[in-house]
C-alpha cells in the first residue's frame, strides 16, 4: 500500500517511506495526538474525582439533577444520555463503516457513511447544547447559606421537591435589577434579580408549614438529609442568597465545583465533538471531490476515524464518572 | 493492500465473516452493555449499594468495570488496534495506563486525607 502522495522516488528510509511499527507516518501521529489527549482528559476526570472524594458526603446525586427529556414533562433520571451515548456510538459504528467502504475503494458507500456519522455528531452536540441549557436554567431554586451550601426544598405531604415559586410569598419590594444604561457597576455578585427575593422566599416557608429543608449532607442510605420543620426553621435563618439554575460560581444542586466541573469537562469534550463534525466534513468533501480517489487510497478517512472513535471512547468514560458512579 | 482484519472476538469463541459483521457484532454488544449500566443506574440494586470493596460501592466498582470493556472493544475493533502490530499496541495501551493509575492512586488518596481533615480536624465548613 502507497502511503504517501510523494513520488515512488523518495519512499526511500530517510525519505519518509520507513513505517515502523506497521503504521504509516500520519497515522502515528494522530496515535501520538491521541494518547496525549488521552492524557489531558485523564488529568480532568482524576481531578474531578479528587474533587468528589473531598465532599464524598455532600456531591450532588447525578439522578437528581439530569432528569429532563426533550418535549416530555417528568421525572426521567439519565434516559437521554444514554440516548445520547447510543447516537454517539452509532455514529463510531457508520465511520467504522466508512473506513471499511474506503479500504474498499468505494467511493459512494464512504460519503453515504461519513454523512451519517456527521448527521449523529450533529445530533450529539445539539444534546449537549439542551442538555446545557436545561442544567443553566435549573427547575427548583434553591437558597444559600453564609458558608456557601445549598439548601433545598421538599413537599411534606407529597415527598417531592418543592419549587421556590410553590411557596415564596410575594411582597413588593422596592430592590430593582441594575441596567447597565444607568452606569456601569462592576460589583459583580450577582448578574440578574432572581425570580424571588430572600426575603419572600423565607416569609413563604415560614407560612407554609408543609415545607421542609433539605441539606446536600447524604445519609446513610445516599440520600439527601431531610430536616424536620424545627430544624428547618433554625436553618432557614443561615440562608443568605436565592440561586436558580446554575452558573460557574454557584449552582442550587449543591456543591459549587459540581457544576464547574460540568461545564469544563462536557464542554471540552463537546468542543471535541464539535472539531470532530468539522474535520468530518472537511473530508466528507474531499471524498466527494475525488482526491483520495486520485491518491489511490482512503488512509486520510481512517484517520479521522481514529480520533472520532477516540471521542466516543472519552464519552464513554464521562457517561459513567458524571451520570452513574 | 494489506488490510487483513481479524475477525474473531471475545477471545476467538465468536467468529464473524467480514468485517462489517463484526463492526454490526461489537455494537449490538456495546448497546447490552450501555443497557445494563443504564438500568443498573436506575433501579439501583440494595446490595450492590450497600456492599462496600476497597472504599467504593459495588454498583460503582460495576460500572466501572463495564467502562473498561466498553473502551477495550471501541478501541480494539473500532480503532482497529486488534489488526495492529503488537508493539504498537503495546505504547498506546499502557503508556496512559500506567500514568492514569499513578495519578488517580495520588489524587484519591490525598483528596480522602482532606475529608478527613475536614470532618474531624478545627475547619467549619459545613454551615
Amino acid at each position: 500500500m502507497d502511503t504517501s502522495v510523494t513520488p515512488a522516488a523518495e519512499e526511500n528510509v530517510w525519505g519518509g517511506g520507513n513505517k515502523p511499527l506497521g503504521a504509516s507516518y500520519g497515522k502515528m501521529m494522530m496515535w501520538f495526538f491521541i494518547v496525549s489527549d488521552a492524557l489531558t482528559f485523564s488529568g480532568f476526570l482524576a481531578a474531578y474525582g479528587f474533587s468528589r472524594f473531598k465532599f464524598i458526603e455532600t456531591w450532588p446525586i447525578a439522578d437528581e439533577v439530569f432528569t429532563h427529556v426533550p418535549f416530555f414533562h417528568g421525572n426521567y433520571p439519565m434516559y437521554y444520555v444514554a440516548f445520547m451515548t447510543f447516537i454517539l456510538i452509532m455514529s463510531s459504528v457508520t465511520m467504522v463503516l466508512a473506513v471499511d467502504a474506503g479500504h474498499h475503494m468505494k467511493k459512494s458507500k464512504v460519503v453515504l457513511y461519513m454523512f451519517l456519522t456527521i448527521i449523529g455528531g450533529a445530533i450529539f452536540v445539539g444534546s449537549q447544547a439542551w442538555e446545557w441549557a436545561t442544567f443553566i436554567k435549573g427547575d427548583y431554586g434553591a437558597l444559600e447559606t453564609k458558608g456557601g451550601r445549598i439548601l433545598q426544598f421538599v413537599n411534606a405531604d407529597t415527598g417531592e421537591r418543592a419549587a421556590l415559586g410553590d411557596f415564596a410569598a410575594s411582597i413588593p419590594d422596592v430592590r430593582q435589577e441594575h441596567l447597565e444604561q444607568n452606569g456601569v457597576w462592576y460589583y459583580g455578585d450577582e448578574s440578574s434579580l432572581p425570580s424571588y427575593s430572600l426575603n419572600e422566599v423565607v416569609e413563604g416557608f415560614k407560612s407554609n408549614s408543609n415545607i421542609l429543608i433539605r441539606t446536600e449532607l447524604l445519609t446513610d442510605e445516599q440520600e439527601k438529609t431531610l430536616l424536620t420543620r424545627e430544624e428547618s426553621l433554625e436553618k432557614i435563618k443561615d440562608a443568605r442568597i436565592v440561586v436558580e439554575g446554575a452558573n460557574l460560581v454557584r449552582n442550587e444542586y449543591g456543591s459549587r465545583l459540581f457544576a464547574d466541573f460540568f461545564f469544563f469537562i462536557t464542554g471540552f469534550h463537546g468542543f471535541h465533538v464539535f472539531s470532530g463534525v468539522v474535520i468530518n466534513i472537511i473530508i466528507f468533501f474531499n471524498v466527494i471531490l475525488g482526491t483520495y480517489e486520485r491518491r489511490g487510497h482512503y488512509e486520510m478517512v481512517e484517520k479521522v476515524g481514529l480520533y472520532w472513535h477516540f471521542v466516543d471512547l472519552v464519552w464513554v468514560f464521562v457517561f459513567t464518572f458524571f451520570y452513574l458512579v | 493492500m494489506a488490510h487483513e482484519h481479524k475477525l474473531a472476538i471475545f477471545r476467538g469463541r465468536l467468529k464473524f465473516k467480514s468485517n462489517t459483521q463484526k463492526i454490526w457484532g461489537v455494537l449490538i454488544f456495546l448497546t447490552l452493555v450501555t443497557a445494563v449500566e443504564v438500568i443498573l443506574g436506575i433501579t439501583k440494586p440494595y446490595i450492590l449499594t450497600h456492599k462496600y470493596f476497597i472504599g467504593m460501592k459495588l454498583l460503582n466498582w460495576i460500572f466501572i468495570i463495564l467502562t473498561l470493556v466498553k473502551a477495550y472493544y471501541i478501541a480494539w475493533d473500532f480503532m482497529h488496534l486488534r489488526d495492529e502490530k503488537s508493539s504498537l499496541r503495546r505504547a498506546i495501551v499502557w503508556t496512559p495506563i500506567f500514568l492514569v493509575c499513578y495519578l488517580i492512586f495520588i489524587l484519591l488518596f490525598e483528596a480522602d486525607y482532606i475529608y478527613t481533615v475536614y470532618k474531624d480536624g478545627f475547619v467549619k465548613w459545613n454551615f
